[in-house]
């Protein structure tokens, strides 16, 4: 079991470094955000990451991917956390293709991933419901009718949603909201009469959505999976997607780790560097433990379910527990320690703390994942 | 000054029935009407005419020279009565004034003091600078006098409220041959006036609380140099003393649902905050009635008791404190805790209530979500501005427990 990353990966990890750096820095979310950009990302620079083979990572050759694993996927997130870089790979690449990948029948798959991998498609899993998350507290029904089904109910905090060319919608064909059985998948076109969706402002500037359905009217051939099993295609991805986010994380946290270091470094107060204060000191510390941490056991999740190890689910939970805390420790810390500045709109810090509390609340926040850590060791 | 319970019970009953004759009838608790703009300032001009904007000072000094029991007294019964308190800014009242009080001249006092508690000038803080911020001492914002003025130049930053400001005072430089904290001056301005120039500073959350403000040949009369000329470092920090005091009576204290006292805020009454309590109520489960979480209940109920022992702590140090003694390094304790307290609170608030609390604008989300999560940002302020935790903890350090350098 390596926990460092191989020659190829981390030949990866520099490209990924280098483009984001160029293409994608800090400053373009500023971009973004500023001018109220209707996308939320540039479709453009997303054909460009697509052509570099990055939104084909986890999918097979056959539909233009480059057949590795959520590892390689990783490396790229965590570039991304590290230059807040806006790009759908949580909600297209990880979870709606992750769910056509494992339970699209072939048509399916034929239809939808290979403009995944080409960047021209964008998928969008809707899920939630509540504020906190919370798996199986759906109610969205799922109503049998003539040659399929109508879909009716709300989501919330939909990824990308707004931009999404097709939705994976959760809901019930039987049960009530937080059973885990009756629930079922289905992939509907965002387009589709009844389908209302709106993008909500959320104070990281990335991209979500509502989305209001009311009577959606969808084939038979609309399912992914089996009919009432939702449920298990569903906790698969959120390990995969939860894995994925702890490595955006693990960017987030080392990166503003490193511009604090390189403030204590330079901001004078009292006649001397602020790094020379003890006080500041034994923090930059304990803050380069937690993120040496965070580094290892996000990798390892990573790994876990790209070997299908048992008890992934538990280390998922492990990495984004403490992935989130973390971030949160870091981004606190590192505006704290840059004083009135950090509180500015222009410096960079205060980006990253609102990008940070959108992931670590995001598929359950770090007390969901001690709880569910505790519950899958058996106590 | 103490007060005896029946002259306490005749100023009670004099004062309910100012306030049946003297509080517009919008204004009154439970009233249907909203008050209009001219009913909110009858209520201010009324209210603070007779002093209560600064219920404690000198009468001759425009304040309501009340006693401590008697402050508490109109407190209750302006609960009782009206559907707020008007308030004036605090820069004037629970910073400014109070050193006016302790280190002005007779003329300063008489001529800032009652304009204070009337609410007429809007004051600014004047203490930061790009290159001093908890090395305050290090200003290098200079004054020369040039006959009955001094001229002012430098740069102020992070001074909260400069463009809605008046006046501000502040920290000058007038002697630069002497060690750091024995050259500094405390002097009086408008800022209204050619030279200031003024550029208001976004904060993460959104809104431009702060500004950077420079000076260039701006003119101080020589009468507003408060206390002796060099002397004025004694001034600014027992400013920062009341300064803390104010800042540690946030909402964390006690947690008792009212909002925080803004500086500079105005008359007008603000949304209050919610109660953590009262919100970790909203998401409680359908099961057994509790949060899903443990882990999350337990964050609760520790900041509801440390915020209730908080509360209790100020309450024993105002009992304790000695009528006419100010505050002291103490205060640099409840300042570290409120701040912690109230940043503690904000993060809970954003836990507990997950996808709700991400929203930035909109109308997807409630506007008391927004409030309370553009407030969640704003309170990663409060442990940086009036001395950051690290400045209270090292005064603390030295001048509570005598730790050497
Ligand atoms: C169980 C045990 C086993 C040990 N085994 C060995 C051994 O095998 N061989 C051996 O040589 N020694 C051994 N020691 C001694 C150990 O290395 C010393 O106790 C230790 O280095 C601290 O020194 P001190 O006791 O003089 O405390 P001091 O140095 O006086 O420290 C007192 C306190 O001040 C703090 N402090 C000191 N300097 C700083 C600083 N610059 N910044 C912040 N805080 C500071 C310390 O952390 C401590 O809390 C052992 C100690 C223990 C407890
Ligand atoms: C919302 C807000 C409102 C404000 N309003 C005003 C205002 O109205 N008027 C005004 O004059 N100022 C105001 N300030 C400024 C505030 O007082 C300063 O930001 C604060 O004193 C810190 O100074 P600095 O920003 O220069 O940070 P620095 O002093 O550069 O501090 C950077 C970091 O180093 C740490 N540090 C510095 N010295 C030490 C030490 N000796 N030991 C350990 N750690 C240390 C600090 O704690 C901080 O974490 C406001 C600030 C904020 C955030």
């Amino acid at each position: 079991m390596s926990l460092v990353l191989t020659e190829e990966q981390e030949l990866l990890k520099e490209t990924a470094a280098e483009f984001l750096r160029e293409h994608a820095p800090v400053t373009h979310l500023r971009e973004l955000r500023d001018c109220e950009d209707a996308v939320g990302f540039s479709k453009k620079l997303w054909k460009e990451m697509a052509a570099l083979g990055w939104a084909g990572i986890p999918f097979e050759e056959a539909f233009g991917g480059a057949d590795l694993g959520l590892a390689e996927l990783g490396v790229v997130l965590e570039e991304c956390g590290r230059t807040l870089a806006p790009y759908p790979f949580l909600s297209t690449v990880v979870m709606g293709g992750g769910v056509v990948a494992a339970a699209g029948s072939d048509a399916q798959k034929q239809a939808i991933l290979p403009g995944v991998c080409a960047g021209d498609t964008i998928l969008a899993l809707a899920f939630q419901e509540t504020g906190r998350f919370s798996p199986y507290a759906i109610s969205t029904k799922a109503e049998a009718a003539s040659g399929g089904f109508k879909l009716s109910g709300e989501k919330v905090f939909v990824f990308d949603g707004h931009v999404a060319d097709h939705l994976i919608v959760a809901a019930r064909t039987s049960g009530v909201a937080g059973d885990r059985d009756g629930l079922t998948l289905f992939l509907v076109d965002a387009g589709t009469e009844g389908c209302d969706v709106t993008r909500t402002n959320t104070i990281d500037s990335r991209n979500t959505a509502r989305v209001q359905l009311s009577g959606v009217a969808v084939g038979s051939d609309a399912v992914l999976g089996e009919i009432g099993a939702g449920a298990d295609l569903l906790d698969r991805t959120f390990d995969r997607a939860t894995a994925a986010l702890s490595a955006e994380l693990v960017g987030i946290s080392t990166e503003v780790f490193e511009r604090t270091v390189t403030y204590l470094k330079t901001r004078e107060q009292f006649g001397v560097l602020i790094g020379t204060f003890q006080a500041l000191k034994h923090r930059a510390a304990e803050m380069f433990c937690q993120v040496e941490l965070s580094q290892a056991v996000a990798l390892d999740a990573l790994r876990a379910l790209d070997e299908d190890r048992p008890g992934t689910s538990r280390l998922v939970s492990a990495a984004k527990a403490r992935c989130s805390d973390t971030a949160s420790l870091v981004t606190c810390e590192g505006l704290q320690m840059h004083g009135g500045i950090g509180m500015t709109d222009e410096e960079e810090i205060g980006l990253f703390l609102k990008r940070a509390k959108v992931a670590e609340l995001s598929l359950g926040d770090a007390a969901y994942h001690r709880d569910r850590f505790a519950r899958l060791t058996g106590f | 000054m103490t007060t005896t319970d029946s002259s306490l019970e005749a100023f009670r009953q004099e004062l309910t029935e100012w306030l049946q004759a003297n509080c517009p009838a919008s204004v009154l608790k439970g009233a249907e009407a909203q008050p209009t703009e001219a009913e909110r300032n009858a209520w201010l001009e009324a209210f603070a005419g007779r002093g209560y904007t600064t219920p404690t000072w000198p009468k001759e000094y425009g304040g309501g020279g009340l006693s401590k029991e008697e402050t508490k007294v109109l407190h209750q019964e302006v609960a009782r009565t009206a559907s707020y308190m008007p308030i004036v800014s605090f820069f004037g009242t629970a910073m400014l004034g109070p050193v006016l009080l302790e280190f002005a001249n007779e003329e300063q006092k008489q001529e800032h003091l009652p304009k204070i508690t009337r609410g007429e000038i809007n004051w600014c803080q004047g203490y930061s600078e790009p290159g001093s911020g908890s090395d305050l001492a290090s200003l290098q914002t200079r004054a020369v006098r040039e006959g009955d003025q001094y001229l002012i130049n430098g740069s102020k930053i992070w001074t909260t409220g400069a463009d809605q400001a008046d006046w501000i005072f502040c920290l000058v430089r007038t002697d630069t041959e002497v060690p750091k904290h024995d050259g500094i001056s405390f002097i009086l301005f408008d800022m209204h006036q050619p030279g200031v120039t003024i550029s208001p500073i976004p904060l993460i959350s959104g809104a431009s609380d702060f500004c950077q403000v420079f000076f260039e040949d701006v003119k101080a009369e020589a009468r507003n140099l408060v206390g002796t000329l060099n002397g004025g470092w004694t001034i600014a920090k027992r400013l920062l003393q009341h300064e803390r005091q104010m800042l540690s009576a946030g909402p964390a204290a006690g947690d008792e649902g009212a909002s925080r006292p803004k500086k500079g805020a105005s008359a007008k009454p603000k949304a209050p905050k919610s109660m953590l309590a009262e919100t970790a109520r909203r998401y409680l489960t359908d099961q057994g009635e509790q949060l899903a979480e443990p882990a999350l209940r337990d964050r609760i109920v520790q900041y509801e008791l440390d915020s209730l022992c908080l509360g209790l702590s100020l309450k024993r140090s105002g009992q304790q404190a000695r009528a006419g003694q100010g505050p002291g390094a103490a205060t640099s304790m409840f300042k570290l805790y409120a701040s912690e307290l109230n940043k503690r609170r904000s993060e809970i608030l954003m836990s507990v209530r997950g996808a709700d609390g991400l929203g930035w604008s909109g109308d997807a989300f409630a506007p008391i979500d927004l409030f309370e999560t553009r407030g969640w940002l704003r309170s990663k302020g409060n442990s940086i501005e009036g001395g950051t935790s690290e400045v209270q903890l090292n005064v603390i350090a030295k001048r509570v427990l005598g730790l050497p350098d």
